[in-house]
């Protein structure tokens, strides 16, 4: 099993109504350094979580103890930019487990598939009312349910679907990963390498 | 049926068709680096799976390394052990490495392309997002996560779903000034950051018929910044020219049966994109950004856009504006600079250097700025040294650096200092992309060298 499986998931949620929030933000490059795959929820939002000398930015919502949970709502277009997946292992590394925005940059949605993040894409009306919404009550509890692909406020029963492939679907309620699967086709695969044409 | 390129690559790649999900795609060309792909190497070991196709994978030190005395040891110690983990991670498993000092190491997108790994029709994948610029041959060329890293490594295939299809079409030609540089920007201002996600893009018309082969690569580089998963022009004569002869690409017999898959490689007259575009090129000009994401582009001459002229949210624009210590209204030219860098995967060829060249041929630095001039590779120093450039940059007060992707992601020393503003030919302009704290202004090759020469952001075509 590559990672924790995913079925409901019920808790409160940390707000970030910030569009266009890139990866150099959720982890800077010179976090990158390390050679194994720990600790990187320390510098998650690393510059706008502290200031330079170390101190924490109160007025930043991960130094905010009134907001908690195993999600995380960011505004449109979440995870933009670079490709590195340490964004992903920062986000899971904090306890994250969801991620819900009204738009997700390709390849961070992936990388957060891959390590059993589930990203959840609502609507932006949606979006709008879960920031409201824990704006009026920091303690409101949300849900995700996987197996029926919704995600509920359950203050006010305010429902949304989303979407993800049965593919990958499966892979999360089960803690399978794509290795998993491409291990099982290496014969498959060397047949199909001589015929390339390089 | 009619197709586009980009499905011609695409379906002749798919070893296996999941239901409800991803594609199996074969990788024909895996490039590594030191930062992305230590915990792929890992993983590959917890779960007991080889490297299957050794010579399939291809690795440069490039993110993390310093660009002087490269020929000493590394001080930073946690970026000793990264480059010792590449290092022995590719010994291990028999695959190529050009480390420090090698004479073909530079930054990854300088290399492909030039040591011919990089091929029409190729599918190459990398764990960095600027992998796209393989697209300016041809090739299906994106981004990927480590975990991906680790597939490429036990299978030689990763889990896609098939992107939807865009085509930017921009007709006629460019003005005086005017670069590749500026063409990605413009389109990226038009788009926002996350205008071309979930598709691929194909780059067609004349302006990227007329333009060289690395002006297509720093077009494509920038796919990634309007939020595509790559960019792709069709390959053509020059395409073939570039590869012909280099030492990876393939010779006599080899070469013949390459070309005869490569000259099928174009979009059918009636194919059907999701999504197509076209700007006239006299609508470009010289771009600059001035915020915090490179959508957020302009032309030189115009000031900053006030929050309701754009795409967005308000609270997002301002929060990017004060970061960056600007006001609606202001104009860009004239506002007062401290570092340029020429560099990065985006603007680190030689062509980069020539145009940077002929602006500061016969002038001077100015006194109040802190240049950073690092080659994209020792191919391209060496050409730079060559072609006489070099003289150009000594006379002029500029120093030329070892290659690496230095300021770029400024994971090494070339950290520009908080508060400080640069005007960068490199891809991001994120909030402390460029060091903790710093502010920067991208542009092309030619601005930066119209900025470096007098001290302020200059509309290069009053120094032409």
């Amino acid at each position: 099993m590559a990672y924790d499986k995913f079925e409901i998931l019920k808790s409160t949620a940390v707000p970030l109504p910030i569009e266009n929030v890139d990866t150099d933000q959720i982890i800077p490059a010179r976090f990158l350094k390390a050679t194994e795959r720990k600790g990187f929820g320390d510098n998650l939002f690393r510059d706008w979580r502290y200031n330079p000398d170390n101190t924490p930015k109160e007025q930043f919502v991960l130094n905010n103890s009134i907001y908690k949970g195993k999600i995380l709502i960011g505004g449109k277009n979440f995870g933009s930019g670079s490709s590195r997946e340490h964004a992903a292992w920062a986000v899971y590394d904090y306890g994250f487990r969801c991620v819900v925005s009204s738009f997700f940059a390709d390849i961070f949605r992936g990388n957060c598939l891959n390590i059993g993040v589930l990203p959840v894409q609502v609507s932006a009306e949606f979006l709008d009312k879960i920031f409201k919404a824990i704006e009026a009550d920091p303690t409101i509890e949300i849900e995700i349910d996987l197996p029926k692909q919704t995600i509920t406020l359950l203050v006010t029963g305010e429902q949304e679907s989303f979407e993800i492939n049965s593919y990958k679907k499966d892979n999360m309620l089960n803690g399978f990963d794509d290795i998993d699967y491409l291990t099982k086709m290496k014969e498959e695969i060397k047949d199909f390498a001589v015929k390339q044409p390089f | 049926m009619s197709t586009t390129l980009f499905d011609k690559v695409w379906d002749s790649h798919v070893v296996r068709k999941i239901k409800g999900g991803p594609d199996v795609l074969f990788i024909d060309r895996h490039l590594i680096h030191e930062v992305t792909s230590p915990v792929a190497f890992l993983g590959l070991k917890s779960r007991n799976n080889s490297v299957l196709f050794s010579e399939r994978t291809f690795a440069t030190a490039d993110h993390n390394t310093p660009t002087i005395n490269q020929h000493l040891p590394v001080e930073d110690p946690l970026s000793a052990n990264q480059l010792k983990a590449l290092e022995e991670n590719s010994a291990e498993w028999g695959i190529s490495h050009w480390g420090l000092g090698h004479q073909n190491n530079g930054i990854v997108h300088v290399v492909g392309p030039e040591n011919g790994i990089t091929l029409p029709g190729a599918t190459i994948v990398c764990g960095d997002s600027h992998t796209s610029t393989h697209g300016a041959f041809g090739a299906i060329a994106f981004g990927i996560g480590t975990s991906e890293v680790e597939m490429v490594l036990s299978s030689q295939c990763i889990m896609q779903p098939k992107p939807k299809k865009m085509r930017i079409s921009i007709t006629g030609e460019l003005g005086t000034g005017v670069t590749p540089k500026d063409v990605a920007l413009f389109i990226i201002s038009k788009l926002t950051t996350s205008g071309a996600t979930g598709y691929f893009v194909e780059y067609a018309g004349d302006v990227f018929k007329q333009m060289s082969m690395e002006g297509r690569m720093t077009v494509c580089n920038l796919s990634i910044e309007m939020g595509a998963r790559g960019g792709m022009i069709a390959p053509d004569e020059k395409t073939f020219e570039y590869v012909k002869g280099r030492p990876l690409a393939p010779k006599g017999s080899d070469w013949d049966k390459a070309m005869a898959y490569w000259e099928t490689l174009s979009t059918d007259e009636d194919a059907v994109f999701d999504k197509e575009l076209t700007f006239s090129a006299s609508e470009i000009e010289p771009m600059i950004t001035y915020g915090t994401n490179p959508g957020m582009g302009t032309g030189i001459l115009n000031s900053i856009p006030n929050a309701s002229e754009v795409e967005g949210g308000e609270a997002t624009y301002k929060k990017s504006l004060d970061y960056m210590g600007f006001a609606e209204g202001e104009a860009m030219i004239g506002k007062s600079v401290d570092y340029v860098f020429i560099g990065s995967c985006t603007n680190g060829r030689i062509e980069d250097f020539r145009a940077f060249a002929s602006i500061v041929k016969g002038r001077k630095k100015a006194d109040n700025i802190t240049a950073w001039l690092v080659p994209g590779s020792h191919i391209v120093e060496a050409k730079i040294k060559e072609e006489g450039l070099l003289d150009i940059f000594h006379d002029s007060g500029f120093v030329l650096r070892e290659p690496g992707c230095s300021a770029c992601l400024a994971m090494n020393d070339d950290k520009v200092p908080a508060g400080k503003v640069a005007v960068s030919t490199s891809n991001r302009n994120f909030e402390g992309r460029q060091g903790p704290g710093s502010k920067t202004l991208l542009a092309s090759p030619l601005v930066a060298a119209a900025t470096a020469v007098t001290g302020v952001v200059t509309d290069p075509r009053t120094l032409l």
